[in-house]
């Protein structure tokens, strides 16, 4: 069952990501994942620290929803779907990669110098995780949204400001892909 | 409750597909940023155009939601600063880890438990944003 098993293509992907936004519309409802976070935040106990966190979280229970499936999906895709194969990277990437001291795919979808339960024994490598969700966590409100709130469903409703927010990801994205990582790494 | 399996059923179609895409990798992030494929940027081009046309066909034909009422997706606030020094720092944070929000959640479904750091740390910067939004600027 290769259709199963292997990487699916950009196009059937893209086009299925664009069918999980649009049943949401149809729901009545609007795709943005980081959203999750700010309810997260109210259920932690945020609201008694800022106003922000003053809302009534539980009319966003359906996106939590959305995300206890995303979670699941997660687990049988990665259990039951997988094959060696997987994760077939520009071999140049790899090269790159290497020389950074970060291990290759080999069918994994993230490295283990990175994400091995080893890590918990490196507070640098804790401490880079902790300010990279901080970073996402902080820039996704400041921007009002994330990938899919504004690079999906803002791009696919011509937002500008959506344009605008897209390409502060790609500037970001670039300066810790091509300047910082190789200082951190 | 049945109220909520259609979203479980959203949410889990969307984890199979990141998944299986790839898309949640920290791999495809960084060849992403590297220019040394086009995978990513064909799932978000397509993903944009489906999303695009879906919205023309329900805006013209005014189709109605599950419930009977226009679907009508509110534009997003004017401004320009937040968008682009926000979109920025999140970039950052992108490019680092190698998850956005939505793959943060489905990785750690898949087990990946060292993602918990980057869910604690997305809920303190979310934190820090709801404590210091009145003084930024916008």
């Amino acid at each position: 069952m290769d259709i199963v098993t292997q990487t699916w293509p950009w196009y059937v992907s893209g086009f299925l990501i664009g069918i999980v936004m649009l049943l949401l519309n149809y729901f009545g409802k609007v795709f943005g994942m980081s959203s999750n976070l700010r309810t997260l935040c109210t259920i932690a106990g945020a609201d008694k620290f800022a106003d922000f966190f003053k809302f009534d979280w539980k009319a966003q229970r359906w996106n939590l929803a959305v995300l206890a499936g995303a979670m699941l999906g997660g687990f049988v895709a990665v259990h039951y779907m997988n094959n060696p194969s997987n994760v077939d990277i520009n071999p140049k990437t790899i090269e790159q990669l290497a020389a950074l001291g970060i291990d290759a795919p080999n069918g994994k979808l993230a490295p283990q110098a990175l994400f091995g339960n080893q890590i918990f024994e490196s507070p640098k490598m804790i401490l880079i995780l902790l300010i990279g969700g901080i970073l996402i966590g902080f820039g996704s409100r400041y921007a009002g949204g994330c990938t899919s709130g504004h690079a999906i469903s803002g791009l696919s409703n011509l937002q500008i400001p959506s344009l605008k927010a897209v390409i502060g990801f790609f500037v970001g994205g670039l300066i810790m892909a091509h300047f910082l990582l190789p200082l951190i790494f | 409750m049945m109220n909520y399996i259609k979203y479980l059923l959203v949410g889990f179609l969307f984890g199979i597909v990141l998944t299986k895409s790839e898309a949640v990798s920290w791999y495809r992030i960084y060849e992403m940023f590297q220019f040394q494929s086009f995978h990513m940027y064909g799932i978000i081009s397509v993903a944009i155009a489906t999303g695009l046309i879906g919205l023309q066909i329900i805006k013209r034909n005014n189709i109605k939601d599950i419930d009977g009422q226009s679907i009508v997706i509110a534009d997003k606030e004017k401004g320009s600063f937040r968008y682009w020094v926000g979109g920025l720092i999140f970039g950052l944070g992108w490019a680092l880890v190698g998850a956005c929000p939505g793959p943060i959640f489905i990785l750690i479904g898949a087990g990946f438990w060292s993602v918990i750091l980057i869910l604690i740390g997305a809920m303190i910067g979310t934190f820090i944003y709801g404590l210091l939004k009145d003084k930024l600027p916008n």
